[in-house]
């Protein structure tokens, strides 16, 4: 469903990416584990087709249209209701919003706000909306818990598993072990744009794999 | 990408920005009152014993129309980086050309309200009238709108990621704008002046090559100046 094959980037003397490779099944959710600047957000957006990498190469099954991304910033427009952005995202997309989006992310009473009127944990929920708007098999998840709180980040990574379940594809890209983890099937942990573990998560908890990050890391 | 997708994409993008727009009107009420505030400056910083309106009327249009451009095409891509809307742009599995396309007519709509809004207000200022001739200057004024808001379009998408966007935008664009400005001066000056249709014909005509030579052009380099 998702593959990248000796992936390799450079911006100036900073490698970002270097000889990453990897697959991700259909219903399997890889997380990505890194520091900052180590080359999370550079993979996701190689996955994307946002940037074309200098060696190697990526392929989603289905192309762009197949991919949903959700990123540091919530990509919508302040002036539009959160309504009027999903319509727009999905037009691009020759799609129609699914009707029980809005409910399912607790925004059916927020979709005629502007969306520079809500709270940056609601613009967040508004991001998930929009990532999700054409049904999509590929979800690319860059930080995706930042600004959601508790009962948000549970309803999140309930969407996420259903998302699995589904049998759809998820790469996850964070600096925190802790709310990764439960939704991985497969866990990586990169470092200076090299995947320096990649392995099944298996039985391994938050706390376990945390241990391994840190060994890893150092 | 087939031409039906590649229109319709453009008029959702296009249609998104007039809504961002009209919910603002911050960028349409600026330009206007910009538009008023050069009519009058000019009104009173001119001797009409020394100049004509009529031989001064058509530069005064020309030259409000242009800044008051670049003031629109400034934030027709600053829209996009709010939010990074424009990586979901780029994501979106449609076509480079329909974002440009979509940017232009926007542009198009944006510039076309300025104009309107100036064209009675200069026959107010400086009493020249502009109902006998209001087809042709109609077309001279839309064949050169088309083309510097092409490439005002193009180098908008080009300087808006730099630290000086609304400074490096006029001096890209200016040069660009040299020629279709020095047309569309001399065919206004003829109109209003009652000259002959035939006289203004050659210029109206390199108007439009220059339209489709630059829209092609834009469209062709647009990919490369979004991508990362």
């Amino acid at each position: 469903m998702l593959l990248a094959e000796r992936l390799r980037h450079r911006f100036g003397a900073v490698t970002a990416l270097d000889d990453v490779s990897f697959s991700v099944q259909p219903g399997h959710t890889l997380a990505v584990f890194g520091p900052n600047g180590a080359g999370k957000t550079t993979l996701l957006k190689v996955l994307a087709g946002l940037i074309q990498p200098q060696g190697g190469r990526a392929q989603v099954d289905g192309g762009r249209r197949a991919i949903g991304w959700i990123g540091h910033q919530p990509q919508l427009y302040a002036q539009l209701s959160v309504r009027e952005n999903l319509r727009f995202w999905a037009s691009l997309y020759d799609a129609q919003p699914p009707h029980d989006l809005l409910p399912r992310l607790g925004l059916a009473e927020h979709a005629d706000r502007p969306v520079r009127a809500l709270s940056r944990g609601l613009m967040q929920r508004v991001a998930i909306a929009r990532a999700l708007v054409h049904d999509p098999a590929v979800l690319l998840l860059d930080e995706p818990f930042t600004g959601l709180d508790r009962t948000a980040a549970e309803a999140f990574s309930r969407l996420l598993a259903q998302h699995a379940a589904a049998g759809r594809a998820s790469v996850l890209v964070t600096h925190n072990v802790e709310e990764g983890t439960g939704l991985a099937t497969e866990v990586a942990f990169m470092r200076a744009g090299r995947f320096v573990h990649f392995a099944p998560r298996g039985a391994r908890g938050p706390a376990q794999v945390a241990e391994d990050y840190r060994n890893a890391i150092a | 990408m087939r031409s039906p997708d590649l229109l319709r994409h453009a008029w959702a993008v296009a249609s998104k920005d007039l809504l961002v727009e009209f919910r603002s009107r911050t960028a349409i009420v600026s330009v206007a009152v910009f538009v008023v505030l050069v009519f009058v400056v000019f009104q009173f910083g001119h001797d009409p014993t020394a100049v004509s309106n009529f031989d001064l009327a058509p530069s005064i249009l020309w030259v409000t129309f242009t800044f008051a451009a670049i003031l629109a095409l400034n934030r027709a891509f600053q829209l996009e980086l709010e939010n990074q809307a424009l990586e979901g742009l780029l994501l979106a599995p449609i076509g480079r050309g329909s974002i440009y396309l979509g940017k232009l007519i926007a542009n198009l709509a944006f510039v076309a309200t300025i104009e309107l809004i100036g064209l009675p207000l200069l026959a107010l200022f400086f009493n020249v009238p502009v109902l006998p001739f209001l087809g042709p200057l109609a077309a001279t004024i839309a064949l050169a709108t088309v083309g510097f808001v092409a490439v005002g379009t193009l180098f908008s998408a080009m300087t808006v990621r730099t630290r000086f966007a609304e400074l490096l935008l006029p001096v890209l664009l200016l040069p660009f704008m040299i020629l279709p400005l020095w047309w569309a001066v001399l065919a206004t000056g003829r109109l209003l002046a009652s000259r002959p249709l035939s006289e203004v014909a050659g210029w109206l005509n390199m108007l439009a090559v220059y339209d489709v030579v630059f829209v092609t052009i834009a469209l062709l380099l647009f990919p490369a100046t979004v991508n990362e």
